[in-house]
């Protein structure tokens, strides 16, 4: 035993000890690569978060989609969505007058500089292609309530550098606020005027500040969400809450859904919808 | 002669080196005690283990606005059973929801160590909003 011992070691020569330390050397030098492709090719999430799930009672679809019917919009259904949604989110309102005593030296508020999630707006800015000598007199005053379309080719997703904006896979586009470095690219790319950014710090322009929703710092854009937060918990979206039938919120992709019915039985047109970006926001005329 | 100078010299330079050392004698600058509220005490479990907590709370949250905001994942089943609501301030079952103030959870030991996470610049305490 002892003997073969002896001989083995009289046997390994430097060069089968140098073979033996080079293939080691090779052997460390490549598990790190080999770790990194069987992760990648294992299914390695981003989110490596296996226990995370959505709530039992989240309201869900392949793609969400608006339908406006303009009917049923009246002055006081307007006033109250745009409240319902500025209180939902945390809106400021530049007509709102601060608490002196809260927020002490507030420069006076610049109207040029409103945030805006859903608003009025006038048939012929709301749909400026559509312009006509004849149109019938009524449209001209009409109300009509504009909002993010949540673009199935949404240009906003394609501008952000930063994928603060994004798509998710159920239609809804949706910013994270965190990544948004305030480039306002997306405000150049979107042809609806959805976007609005933050010049100032808001807080003394928000009445009472709802603390199911953050707020947002200078210097983010912010947009319409389809109250994700909202659908996440069961509830529908506050404009659909707040107006008395004149909105409603579906699945697009699901032919029983109310939206499609409402699609069906109704002629509805789209904003812009020559430039391609599909939007998901219907306006029943 | 030299001999003493340079011991003199010496004394100077160790004690200068360990100002910070002997300067903080006398426990002015005590690490913050953790105070948890009652709810929390009762609750017994948090997220993770306190140490693994302690050192990666800031992992966490990030991990969990990935989820909530790209993945609509607002549900967390802890490995130890437990579940949570994905939220900083907002529900019963957030981090606010339990820690419910903000000063003695966050503020103490953030002071404490000098940093300042700019999560309070959008997200709020749910205690101060309502007053």
């Amino acid at each position: 035993m002892k003997n073969s011992r002896k001989s083995f070691l009289k046997k390994s020569s430097r060069r089968s000890f140098l073979k033996a330390a080079g293939i080691s050397a090779v052997a460390i030098g490549a598990a790190p690569a080999i770790k990194a492709v069987a992760v990648a090719s294992g299914g390695g999430t981003t989110t490596a978060l296996p226990a995370a799930t959505p709530k039992a009672e989240a309201l869900v679809a392949k793609r969400w989609g608006m339908v406006i019917n303009t009917g049923k919009i009246t002055d006081e259904v307007v006033e109250s969505v745009v409240a319902a949604c500025r209180n939902a989110h945390n809106i400021p309102d530049f007509d709102h007058k601060p608490d002196e005593k809260k927020y002490p030296n507030t420069r006076p508020s610049n109207k040029s500089q409103e945030i805006k999630w859903i608003w009025e707006e006038h048939y012929e800015h709301a749909f400026p292609e559509m312009e006509d000598e004849f149109l019938a007199e009524k449209f001209k005053s009409l109300p009509f309530l504009v909002t993010c379309n949540h673009c199935k080719n949404a240009p906003c997703v394609q501008a952000c550098p930063t994928k603060a904006t994004f798509k998710r896979p159920d239609g809804i586009v949706i910013m994270d606020f965190h990544r948004c470095i305030g480039c306002r690219f997306c405000m150049a790319a979107c042809p609806y005027g959805s976007r609005s950014f933050n010049f100032r710090d808001a807080r003394p322009f928000i009445d009472k500040i709802n603390p199911e929703f953050p707020v947002r710092s200078k210097g983010v854009v912010e947009k319409c969400n389809l109250c994700a937060e909202r659908l996440a918990n069961g509830q529908q979206p506050a404009c659909v809450e707040a107006s008395e039938g004149a909105i409603v919120v579906g699945d697009l992709e699901d032919p029983a859904s109310e939206v499609r019915v409402l699609l069906n039985e109704n002629y509805a047109i789209r904003r812009k919808q020559e430039l391609g970006t599909e939007p998901s926001v219907y306006y029943i005329m | 002669m030299s001999k003493n100078a340079i011991i003199a010299g010496l004394v100077v330079f160790v004690a200068a080196a360990l100002f910070p050392f002997w300067f903080n004698i006398g426990g002015t600058n005590a690490a913050p005690e953790v105070e948890l509220s009652a709810k929390a005490k009762a609750a017994k479990k948090c997220v993770l283990d306190k140490y693994d907590m302690r050192a990666n709370h800031m992992t966490i949250l990030n991990d969990w606005r990935t989820s909530v905001v790209r993945d609509s994942n607002r549900m967390y089943k802890s490995t130890n059973g437990k579940e949570f609501g994905m939220s900083l301030s907002t529900g019963e079952n957030s981090c606010l929801g339990c820690h419910t103030d903000k000063a003695k959870f966050c503020d103490k030991c953030h002071t404490y160590a000098s940093v300042a996470p700019y999560c309070w610049e959008c997200h709020t305490d749910p205690k101060e909003v309502t007053q």
